[in-house]
């Protein structure tokens, strides 16, 4: 009965110790249609297209092939049935060429030695075919964010492909190359590929979406057709709340300049950009990924070299200090990777809330430690964040991305900063947490500090920034106020048309 | 097929020492640091000694560095893969002291088959060698032990054993045919040793250029999830290193014993520093992913060619290794800076 179906699931799930991260999903994909998956980070959405694309074993529930049960062990079992997926997270190998990489595992062979002249000219037709204008023979590690994208999708489609799966794709791509994707995923659907797509942009699904599936906590919530549904119900489903309960109305009584960024540039990509930011208002900064936007306050923060222009802290020359010295002065950064940047997996929250206070009021006589401040401090700014003292004692490392997200948050709260940096303050965290964390920003903001929120989660901006920046390769694009922070609004700079809005 | 060309300048107009410092900076971009420290160790010791650049020293240089040049390139495979392999001396001890026991006493109770002596005690040093490799793929790939602990376990495990079974005592009475021939052989003026080495590396250098397999090497190096998804067998890949590497460590092995008509518990007691310095002077990255046999050779041949030339002009075994490790350091150092210059962007 269901052998009109390309691929479809039932009862798909996955189970991590304490997390359901794919509950009993129904999914199925025609063929010629794109499908786009929906919701929110750590919805399942991932989860699902890895067990789909063999990258991730199912805990229960299968998957079937034109009706078929099908069992995949690996990438390239799902690759051997026609599935095939590009990844957000990139799969190339920086250190290899794009030919090598596209050929990987499927090198063609003359006499069993490797026919080098033969791979150079299998990549290179099969990257001209697509319209993708990039050198087969270079290495991959040289090659833009957004070139390797487009090698990634090449290698997506290499052999046989019934199934695609994309993820994100136009995450790094400019206009032009996503309308050169888009036509490609068209004759791909005339030619009777079945195409799953994540997105977050709202724009994309309402253009190339047949139908949306939305997943919420692991759940599928439903799935509809893209021409009968609208942004603001699909915002409704996704969070299962309306949006007025997630993002809280923060007042602006924008006072004295804290930041003033004046013709920054680095050698980490920002060119010539100049931003403020005023105590008493959040100042959006927005843009895709790679455009500069981390990049420019981790410049001011005293992470990356400022090679031309001014940083002034308070008034005062910030250029090129170092980060303890804008700690001390009352600047705050959250990295957006909590893991990497932001925590000492091992350590417990308390510790790691009160690290960068070691060297300040928590240094008693003698330079010993008081450890009852530090206990308290991390109490009170584990209060603010609502971090139970239960998980204030537990490693960081076992706690879920959220309440790492939280501990991460307190660090900044352990005393009264004059500027709070967020760079992407709710990657991978839940709904709930993320409300939270919104309040936590309102109740800084109001009290007379200075945000900045560098995010690419485009609602985030829309809802909580009073004035906005937007960037592109490296240089701010333009600046909104109040009412023209709008998607629109915001989207035409996206790409690099400067002053779009007039 | 990039060959530098570093007399071509990019713009005709620029005046001559901007050309050459701009050459200068292409080679170094192309090659590492190795062409500049060997022409310098050649200028160095050429004039600090007459007898450095004679024919027979640089034939002597040739002889003696074969045992590193092959475990250099064993050495290499287990790298690009982004582990490395500390128990390379453990494998060549194992089959010395293996393959001598088996050749002693097979020897003295067939005094006359003595081809099939040698043969069986080869065989056997080589199996003992393949398992010590085996252990250590077995143990990155499938139980995840990191190749530092898993080759440094494994590296102290083998020197017991090598001394346990010998109890400590050189084996000897090995048959003289073993060392006339592997050892100071030669066919058509080439030493047996050398032939062996430039077969192995020939072997190597074409697994690495025209196989699969070499590129799937350097891909679980440069990104072993990329490498997975793409369908490569990472475990399977990563377990051949280690057993390739074992079976070149133990070919060294084998030439060696026979070089010092001895089975030795204490042989390549060093090898496992210099075999990575060689590595990293010749441009393989510790993080995997990036290495070439030549260069390797090379860089096998300079650690050589430093150690020869501190012979000749006198200075004692304790201060070449104050020098060996210096050089090790210098070239990590350099190679961290070209990294910076061939790829700006990575961080």
């Amino acid at each position: 009965m269901y052998d009109f179906h390309l691929l479809h699931t039932e009862g798909l799930s996955r189970y991590y110790p304490g997390v359901r991260a794919l509950d009993a999903v129904d999914f199925d994909l025609a063929a010629g249609e794109v499908h786009v998956l929906f919701g929110e980070n750590g919805a399942g959405k991932s989860t699902l297209i890895s067990l789909l694309a063999g990258a991730n074993n199912p805990s229960a529930g299968s998957i079937y092939v034109r009706g078929i049960a099908k069992h995949f062990a690996n990438v390239h079992e799902a690759r051997t049935a026609g599935i095939s997926a590009v990844f957000q997270e990139f799969s190339l190998i920086p250190t290899l060429t794009v030919a090598q990489n596209l050929c990987l595992g499927e090198e063609p062979l003359h006499n069993g030695m490797l026919d080098k002249q033969g791979l150079l000219k299998r990549a290179q037709n099969s990257l001209d075919e697509l319209g993708f204008e990039v050198n087969a023979s270079a290495l991959v590690a040289t090659l833009s964010r957004a070139q390797q994208q487009m090698v990634e999708i090449a290698k997506g489609l290499r052999g046989q492909v019934s199934v695609l799966i994309l993820d994100e794709p136009t995450a790094s791509l400019t206009e032009l190359e996503t309308t050169h994707l888009f036509a490609l995923i068209g004759r791909l659907k005339e030619q009777g590929v079945g195409i799953v797509y994540i997105s977050h942009r709202m724009q994309e699904i309402f253009q190339i979406a047949d139908r949306v599936t939305v997943l919420r906590d692991g759940r599928k919530v439903c799935t509809v057709k893209a021409a009968e549904t609208t942004h603001d119900q699909l915002i409704t489903l996704m969070s299962g709340r309306s949006i007025e309960k997630i993002y809280p109305h923060i007042e602006s009584r924008p006072g004295e300049v804290v930041l003033e960024i004046q013709n920054l540039s680095t050698r980490s990509g920002v060119r010539n950009a100049s931003i403020t930011a005023r105590r008493g208002e959040v100042v959006g900064l927005a843009g895709l990924v790679g455009c500069g936007k981390s990049e420019l306050l981790r410049a001011a923060y005293g992470l990356d070299k400022v090679t031309h222009g001014k940083v002034s802290l308070k008034g005062r020359d910030h250029t090129n200090a170092s980060t303890a010295q804008s700690l001390k002065l009352g600047y705050f950064y959250l990295p957006p990777d909590r893991k990497h940047e932001g925590l000492v997996l091992g350590f417990r929250s308390t510790s790691n809330i009160t690290l960068h206070a070691l060297e300040g009021s928590l240094k008693g006589w003698g330079g010993w430690l008081r450890k009852k401040d530090l206990k308290d401090m991390a109490i009170r700014a584990g209060d603010q964040v609502e971090l139970t003292s239960r998980n204030l004692g537990k490693a960081v490392g076992l706690l879920s991305g959220g309440n790492q997200q939280k501990a991460l948050f307190a660090k900044g709260l352990t005393s009264n900063m004059a500027l709070y940096v967020f760079d992407e303050p709710t990657v991978g965290v839940d709904v709930g947490t993320r409300s939270a964390l919104y309040e936590v920003i309102k109740q800084l903001c109001e009290g007379g500090a200075a945000v900045v929120l560098i995010s690419s989660d485009l609602p985030e901006v829309l809802h909580l920034a009073h004035r906005a920046y937007v960037m592109c390769s490296g240089e701010v694009m333009g600046e909104l106020q109040g009412n023209e922070i709008t998607e629109s609004g915001l989207l035409s700079l996206f790409f690099g048309t400067k002053e779009g809005k007039s | 097929m990039n060959t530098p060309n570093a007399t071509v300048s990019p713009v005709a107009s620029i005046s001559f020492t901007e050309q050459v410092s701009w050459g200068v900076r292409r080679l170094f971009v192309q090659l590492g640091v190795l062409p500049f420290m060997l022409v310098l160790a050649v200028i160095v010791f050429g004039t600090l000694s007459d007898q450095f650049l004679s024919a027979q020293n640089l034939m002597n240089l040739m002889r003696q560095s074969v045992y590193l040049i092959l475990v250099s390139t064993a050495q290499m495979l287990v790298l690009v893969t982004g582990g490395f392999d500390l128990s390379v001396g453990t494998i060549m001890a194992l089959t010395s002291v293996v393959s001598a026991m088996v050749m002693q006493s097979l020897g003295s109770s067939l005094p006359d088959m003595v081809a099939l002596v040698i043969v069986a005690g080869c065989v056997a040093g080589l199996m003992v060698g393949m398992l010590v490799g085996l252990l250590n793929g077995l143990g990155v790939a499938w139980a995840g032990v990191s190749p530092f602990i898993m080759t440094m376990g494994m590296q102290s495990i083998g020197f017991g054993a090598a001394l346990y079974l010998t109890g400590g005592v050189p084996v000897n009475r090995l048959p003289p045919a073993f060392s006339d021939l592997f050892g100071f052989g030669a066919v058509f003026g080439l030493p047996i040793p050398v032939l062996v080495t430039v077969v192995c590396v020939l072997a190597i250098h074409l697994l690495m250029n025209r196989l699969p397999t070499g590129t799937y090497l350097l891909a679980v190096g440069g990104n072993a999830k990329a490498a997975a998804l793409s369908g490569i067998d990472t475990r399977k890949v990563l377990l051949m290193a280690y057993l390739l590497c074992a079976v070149l460590a133990s070919i060294s092995g084998l030439l060696l014993t026979a070089r010092v008509e001895t089975g030795e518990a204490n042989l390549g007691g060093t090898i496992a520093l210099e075999s990575i310095a060689a590595c990293v002077i010749a441009g393989v990255s510790l993080r995997g992913g990036i290495g070439r046999v030549p260069n390797v050779v090379l860089g096998a041949i300079f650690i050589g060619l430093v150690q020869n030339g501190m012979n000749l002009t006198n200075v004692g075994s304790y201060l070449q290794m104050v020098v060996l490790g210096l050089l090790l350091i210098i070239a990590v150092v350099a190679d961290n800076f070209r990294q910076h210059m061939i790829l700006p962007s990575a961080n």
